[in-house]
């Protein structure tokens, strides 16, 4: 009898064994083995070349400033995106009239698609059918269209109003979920003791939220440092290639320049990066809870 | 009600609705923008569907990327519905060697970014006959979603108690006939929230069908409008791009609206992993 009970959960598990091993371990393998060999996209692999690929990433004029401009990205993207979803939260976790819909509002960003929210805004901030310039030039603010994609600051900006627009709500949940765990009667027993309410907010909200909190940061974070539909379809890149993510290099390496190697060993890098952030950030939320 | 009371309810309210304005601007916009009229658009003069005739006749046709999208949708849903459904039963009821190296292994997935499996992805699904197919992409995005639905099918199924299937062992039911007969009704909640989250990841994707499908009567809907816009002649048809962007809206609004509950379940058990 336990006999055939460990066979059938084999058989039962044998096919999410099978696709893990085929769609998860093996390319993982095969990017490894792309990286260190010399291997174009059409004319398939030409054999090791180990460390040329690795070598001549530094080569490359956009690898530096890709680097440096995701993690600018990520840093921006991340401390408007918890800030602000901290705040939306709070402010939906009460239970007035309303609460709900407010809930609602916010929440409808997160339903679209990167892609789908990401051609929106390609048109929003477009001269021509776009609202703002004429919202703006209406009310007397502006004299002039803006050029919401035209320069490397505004491009950013507008790709981070595009971000925080899509995902605020999305955390706003996960960090409400969070503060709705935390029982009531801890608050009560605070305002026995005299707290006043920032008192509270920062003894007892803040601390009993971390692990929300420490959830929304890991996801905010990985999702920035690989950043590429929006960039792609908002601003392509561009102006003049400033907004080129990491991620995107590795597409150009690969299905602009034709460079399977180069772009595999990219892409282990990214890997490197992405497991050393986040152990990181695992062991400094574990750290005195 | 006091002073201050009113005051703070007003504010409250004026925050609130302000900042619920400006999450709802872009997509009432989108709406307004796909059917209103504008001269750089096939939509002339007075409102009406031009933008959206246009898209029906654009390229391959609306259609066929619906389809497209659609297909691709559904068998990736079929796939992560029967992986985690087995895996979830096979993780939460029994014990066999490598069990939690598999679970762990497959919870990893998470770890590691779609580019740096899709270069390797490209290479292999040539091999072995699957690239630019929307079946060899299907099995892709199903990867995607191996960690979270098998999470959730797993404590899903662990939420079962184990009388249930007990009483029926003793009356002679193998466990398949147990998971068939008894196990999918008590776990039916977790089986929406993981198909609910596949579709929308499906049909969503964009980085994915980018790089493995390249014919364009292949093309999913977001490839597809994202080609619209730079492909019209030299100039960028914003209406189209608009009514595209509302045509794949529209069945995630459809979806949140008929599958709230299920949505805060997916969110909750992400809290829990936290």
């Amino acid at each position: 009898m336990r006999h055939s009970r460990t066979l059938a959960g084999a058989v039962y598990a044998a096919p999410v064994a099978l696709f893990v091993l085929v769609f998860f371990v093996a390319p993982l393998l095969l990017v490894g083995r792309m990286s260190a060999s010399d291997w174009p996209l059409l004319a398939g692999d030409l054999g090791v070349n180990f460390p040329a690929n690795y070598a001549s990433i530094g080569d490359n004029p956009l690898f530096w400033p890709a680097v440096g401009f995701t993690l600018k990205y990520t840093g921006i993207v991340v401390v408007i995106l918890v800030g602000l979803s901290l705040g939306l939260a709070l402010l939906v976790s009460g239970t007035r009239k309303g609460t709900g819909l407010l809930r609602t509002a916010y929440f409808l960003p997160t339903t679209l698609g990167l892609a789908s929210a990401s051609l929106l805004f390609f048109g929003f901030y477009s001269p021509a059918i776009g609202p703002l310039d004429p919202i703006l030039q209406g009310l007397g603010i502006t004299d002039e269209p803006i050029s919401w994609l035209g320069t490397p600051n505004m491009a950013l900006l507008s790709t981070v109003v595009l971000i925080v627009w899509k995902f605020a709500g999305f955390f706003m949940i996960i960090l409400l979920v969070g503060l709705q765990s935390i029982p009531p009667d801890v608050y009560e027993a605070a305002r026995l003791d005299g707290a006043n309410r920032l008192q509270a907010f920062a003894h007892i909200t803040l601390p009993l939220l971390r692990p929300a909190l420490g959830l929304v940061l890991i996801l905010s974070v990985t999702g920035s440092l690989l950043a590429f539909d929006q960039f792609f379809i908002l601003t392509k890149g561009g102006p003049d290639n400033s907004t080129v993510t990491v991620v995107q290099l590795i597409y150009r390496e690969a299905f602009q320049r034709f460079d399977l190697g180069a772009a595999a060993a990219v892409s282990v890098l990214v890997l490197a990066a992405l497991l050393v952030v986040n152990i990181a950030q695992f062991r400094a939320l574990r750290r005195d809870r | 009600m006091t002073r201050r009371g009113i005051w703070g309810t007003t504010s409250y309210y004026v925050l609130g609705g302000g900042l619920a304005a400006l999450f709802l601007f872009p997509l009432i916009w989108t709406g307004y923008a796909s059917v209103a009229p504008h001269g750089s658009t096939n939509q002339q003069d007075g409102f009406g569907l031009g933008n959206y005739a246009t898209l029906l006749e654009y390229d391959s046709g609306l259609l066929r990327y619906l389809w497209n999208s659609a297909y691709v949708s559904v068998l990736t849903v079929a796939f992560t519905l029967l992986l985690s459904c087995l895996g979830g039963y096979a993780f939460a009821r029994f014990k066999f060697p490598g069990r939690d190296t598999l679970f762990l292994l497959t919870i990893a997935i998470l770890m590691v970014p779609y580019s740096t499996l899709l270069i390797p992805l490209y290479t292999q699904l040539g091999d072995i006959g699957l690239r630019n197919s929307l079946f060899g992409l299907a099995l892709v995005l199903t990867l995607y979603q191996l960690p979270f639905a098998v999470f959730m099918m797993r404590i899903s199924f662990e939420a079962v108690p184990k009388e249930i299937e007990e009483s029926a062992m003793v009356d002679g039911c193998g466990s398949l006939r147990v998971l068939t007969r008894i196990m999918l009704f008590a776990v039916w909640p977790g089986l929406i929230t993981v198909g609910l989250f596949s579709f929308l990841a499906a049909w969503n994707d964009f980085i994915a069908p980018l790089i493995l499908v390249s014919d364009a009567d292949k093309a999913v809907l977001p490839v597809a409008i994202a080609n619209l816009r730079q492909q019209s002649m030299g100039a960028v048809d914003f209406g189209a791009t608009q009514a595209g962007v509302v045509v794949m809206a529209l069945p995630c609004l459809v979806l949140f609206a008929l599958l709230q509950r299920h949505y805060v379940r997916g969110f909750m058990s992400g809290a829990v992993k936290g």
